[in-house]
């Protein structure tokens, strides 16, 4: 038996006003290259950064919603090493002094199931350039002849970025999916980034070994690891790094059910989409020595200083998603499930709450609002407040969309219509679908014994579903 | 019109306001000149015959708009920056004008500027003698008056030495007095802008209008300034005295380091500097021994971390974006970013960098203790008056320790002031007065009057 050892590192573009180290816009998505550019993002000689409290203040704020100790002395390093889209020649980053440390954040699957995953640290860097490769025969003012050209975008290079380094405790892919999507609502909730995968304000590196149950030797809460681990890198696409992290996975298992552990080796490896395979992409030979070395063009700061008060970011800290769901249930008396969804994005639980305040003076009850908007898909962010509640308050008071609530009722129904039951069943007929048809007048007679029972408040479309669902089997 | 280019700042400035010649004429005697002397001492680089204002020497490595700005490396020998750095735009905005670039050591690396990529600058007093460096350029240029005053940069005491070999007064101000935004960077932490001048006087007004806090440099900040620069001289110092101030000379800078043949004080050089204190003393100032222990460290500690800053500074130059590819590097910047690389690597970072950072740590407390005792200190400038033109370029590690006077103020951030105080062998020696951080002020007031009191005149013919 073999379990995978995984851990996370999640880079994420901060939406701040202006870049890390200078004034430019650092809303660059989608802007003309090489206009949102100065002499400090160009990295031009002479040039010198100074920092965004902006960002300072978003990355405190994710170490924060992940639990994380503030770093009471914390400052930037150079981490150095060529590629044509690092401006300077090196990238100013922490390592050994990063601002946040030592956090945890629990995720859960669809059933629910709680896992909690260590944070290492949450720490400030800055964006590189982006490339654009272009092939010669697409015909552009640049490329005149049949040459390929790579092109340099220097509106992102300084844009900030903060990294999200957590312990190995991945155990499946299935984990990194509500991770990644829980850390989204975090940045979106604290609305320091837009954290958008697509358009790459977050990005995912993976760290995957894999190790013997109950081989001693390697235990991941005794920091004791397997001796090699694969670093998954350069991925684009969530998708894609889930379906990389299984096949390695898969081949790291394979090597090592059939004793070929030597080939499991320290390296860096990318997904060949086409193939639906990981190839390797640096060897340990050829891993980069990246010099850390405190930045001396900027001076250290205090966390709890004149400039970045702590207590006053905490303060200003807004309520998170696992908060308000919370109260939701404790306050308005909302299931759990509805509070969840409710609270997914932080627009929508703002709505919500206005419509509560609204529903109040009408004496709509939050749950049955709750019901309603789940229920009903209604489209909160487009829609009127007052034209819900009217809309809700019109069509009946205390319409009742609870499936559990109603599905007892269908099955009383059942219960006391055995012999128009035994008619419908017999009139059901392949259709094609899975589904079956039966009877629509013998149907329509069960749901208006239901409509009876609950004084016509049971919602009608909700009742044939329950219905088709019980008898149409 | 030879007077003209004779006068100081102020005496120039005096001039202008009564009308005894105009800018313009100003500017034509020191092109002239320039055109007539610089042959001999390759001090510039590029020549602004648009020069309109009072005439400013800028080193090369200082960003000037729309003049090539090279830092002396053929790597980026036709660089022209967008934008003018934080001194610059200070000077013009005081009716300066940049009348030419001058020549450098490559990237500021040297002590002789001998290192330059396009030919060494001449000393002024002896044209086969170096002016020293890195700023060689700036100082031979106030010296040999192709300018009223430059701008040079120190960073192990590369503006205090060269002034001292030309005999030249130079200023390293305190880091962090003043911005180095625009300055091409060779070791970051230890980097100041400072004004090479005629005179004591001079260099107050030019540290007064390049100083202060700037949005762009994130150590240049209002919290590190604790006072004014300049503020005027007290009545007593100006009445010629140095009553009640306490002069600090520290006793390892006068001892032959043991094993260390022919690298100690040179004699005629410790004769002036001797002389000098007692002229001070003279003045009423109490000289009082004091110790800086780890002096000893300072070349050592200043070599690993100045090397390690300049390999990273440096990559930038990577001949994407602007200038050459790295091959074009001087053998002195690929001395150092080898240095610097190998210093900063895995496994040798702890012994290396990081030792030498708590090294510098302790002498800047030295200097702390030192001026519990003292308001300044007095010491050499340069073991040596200057050399002969490749006599020590074979030779890196004898250059490197010429900097031993120079290199401890700069590892703990203080200011240092080079005064001419005399001659050996026919050649200007300095002397050099450290202050306390950020107290840029009693040192500009013991050098201008001690400066005063020894009354140098002589210039050097050419």
């Amino acid at each position: 038996m073999y379990k995978p050892v995984i851990g996370l590192e999640v880079h994420v573009e901060l939406n701040t006003k202006s870049k890390m180290f200078c004034n430019c816009s650092a809303d660059y998505f989608g802007k003309k290259p090489n206009t949102h550019t100065c002499p400090v993002c160009l990295g031009l000689p002479g040039a010198l950064p100074f920092i965004n409290k902006q960002a300072i203040e978003g990355c405190l704020k994710i170490g924060l919603a992940l639990n994380c100790t503030p770093a009471e002395e914390s400052l930037f390093e150079r981490k150095n090493y060529f590629y044509p889209d690092l401006a300077k020649g090196f990238q100013t980053s922490q390592y050994r002094w990063p601002l946040s440390v030592k956090g945890w954040i629990d995720i859960e699957d669809k059933s629910g199931e709680k896992k909690r995953i260590r944070i290492n640290r949450a720490h400030q860097e800055e964006d590189t350039a982006k490339l654009m490769h272009q092939l010669g025969n697409s015909k552009t003012q640049e490329t005149s002849n049949n040459e390929n050209i790579t092109g340099i975008d220097f509106n992102r290079s300084g844009v900030p970025l903060v990294e999200i380094v957590t312990e190995p405790d991945f155990t499946d892919s299935s984990q990194i999916r509500d991770y990644a999507k829980k850390l989204q609502q975090i940045f979106r909730y604290l609305g320091v980034s837009n954290a958008d995968m697509e358009r790459g304000d977050m990005r995912l590196e993976a760290n995957v070994s894999v190790r013997e149950v109950g081989n001693e030797k390697w235990d991941v809460r005794t920091g004791k690891l397997p001796p090699y681990r694969v670093e998954l890198k350069n991925i684009n696409s969530f998708r894609f790094m889930v379906a990389a992290v299984e096949y390695e996975i898969k081949r790291q298992i394979e090597l090592l059910e059939a004793g070929r552990d030597d080939e499991l080796r320290q390296e860096t490896r990318g997904w060949d989409e086409n193939k639906k395979i990981t190839y390797v992409q640096r060897s340990k030979e050829e891993a980069h020595d990246y010099r850390y070395f405190p930045e001396p063009d900027l001076p250290e700061f205090r966390v709890q200083s004149s400039e970045f008060r702590i207590d006053d970011i905490k303060k200003g800290m807004p309520e998170l998603p696992w908060m308000k769901a919370e109260r939701f249930v404790k306050e308005l008396g909302l299931k759990i499930s509805d509070a969840k969804i409710l609270t997914e994005e932080t627009e929508l639980a703002d709505i919500f709450e206005k419509l509560v305040k609204i529903g109040r003076e009408k004496e709509i009850e939050p749950k049955v609002l709750a019901n309603y908007v789940v229920n009903q898909k209604i489209d909160l962010l487009n829609k009127d407040p007052n034209q819900i509640i009217d809309d809700i308050k019109s069509k009946s008071v205390g319409i009742i969309s609870d499936e559990e609530e109603l599905d007892k009722v269908c099955r009383e129904v059942i219960d006391e219509n055995g012999g128009l039951v035994q008619f419908y069943k017999r009139s059901l007929i392949p259709s094609g679908d899975e589904i079956k048809k039966g009877n629509p007048n013998m149907l329509n007679v069960l749901i208006g014994g239901v409509m009876r029972k609950t004084q016509g408040k049971a919602n009608a479309g909700l009742v044939r579903k329950i219905l088709e669902k019980l008898l149409n089997g | 019109m030879s007077d003209i280019t004779s006068l100081t700042l102020t005496q120039t400035i005096a001039a202008l306001d009564e009308k005894k010649f105009s800018e313009e004429e100003l500017n034509n005697a020191y092109l002239e000149r320039i055109k007539k002397l610089d042959p001999k001492l390759n001090a510039f680089l590029e020549i602004n015959e648009k020069s309109n204002k009072i005439p400013a020497a800028i080193k090369s490595l200082i960003s000037t708009r729309g003049l090539k700005t090279s830092s002396a490396s053929k790597i980026i020998e036709n660089y022209n920056p967008p934008f003018n750095a934080t001194v610059i735009g200070r000077l013009l905005d005081k009716g300066v004008s940049v009348i030419g670039k001058t020549n450098q050591d490559e990237f500021a690396m040297g002590s002789s500027g001998e290192n330059s990529a396009f030919g060494s600058t001449k000393n002024p007093w002896d044209l086969i003698k170096v002016p020293g460096g890195s700023s060689s350029g700036s100082v031979a240029a106030v010296a040999a008056d192709l300018a009223v005053f430059a701008l040079g940069t120190d960073t192990g005491g590369s503006i205090r030495q060269p002034a001292s070999l030309c005999g030249v007064v130079g200023f390293k101000p305190s880091y962090g007095r003043v911005s180095r935004y625009g300055a091409i960077s060779m070791a970051s932490s230890l980097d100041q802008i400072g004004p090479i001048g005629k005179s004591v006087e001079d260099v107050r007004l030019i540290l007064e209008w390049i100083q202060g806090p700037d949005g762009f440099d994130s150590n240049c900040q209002p919290s590190s300034h604790l006072r004014g620069a300049t503020r005027v001289a007290a009545d007593a110092h100006l009445g010629g005295g140095l009553n009640g101030v306490k002069v600090g000379v520290p006793k390892e800078y006068f001892a032959v380091p043991a094993g260390r043949q022919g690298e100690g004080l040179d004699s005629g050089v410790e004769k002036v500097v001797k002389d000098a204190i007692k002229e001070m003393e003279e003045l009423g100032a109490e000289i009082v021994e004091i110790s800086l222990p780890n002096t000893q460290y300072a070349v050592a500690v200043y070599y690993i971390i100045m090397a390690s800053e300049v390999s990273s500074n440096l990559a930038r130059f990577d001949g994407i974006r602007f200038g050459g590819d790295r091959s074009l590097f001087g053998a002195e910047p690929k001395r150092r970013i080898m240095l610097g690389t190998f210093a900063l690597s895995t496994g040798y970072y702890d012994d290396y960098y990081n030792k030498a950072a708590k090294v510098r740590t302790l002498i800047k407390k030295d200097f702390e203790k030192a001026f519990e005792k003292c308001d300044v200190i007095v010491g050499p400038v340069s073991p040596t008056v200057a050399w002969k033109l490749g006599e020590k370029i074979s030779d890196p590690l004898t250059m490197y320790l010429s900097d031993v006077y120079t290199i401890p103020a700069s590892l703990a951030g203080i200011p240092g002031l080079s005064v001419p105080a005399g001659f050996s062998e026919g050649m200007p020696v300095g002397v050099q007065i450290l202050g306390k951080y950020m107290d840029e002020e009693t040192i500009l007031n013991v050098g201008e009057v001690l400066e005063k009191a020894l009354d140098i005149k002589e210039k050097p013919k050419l």
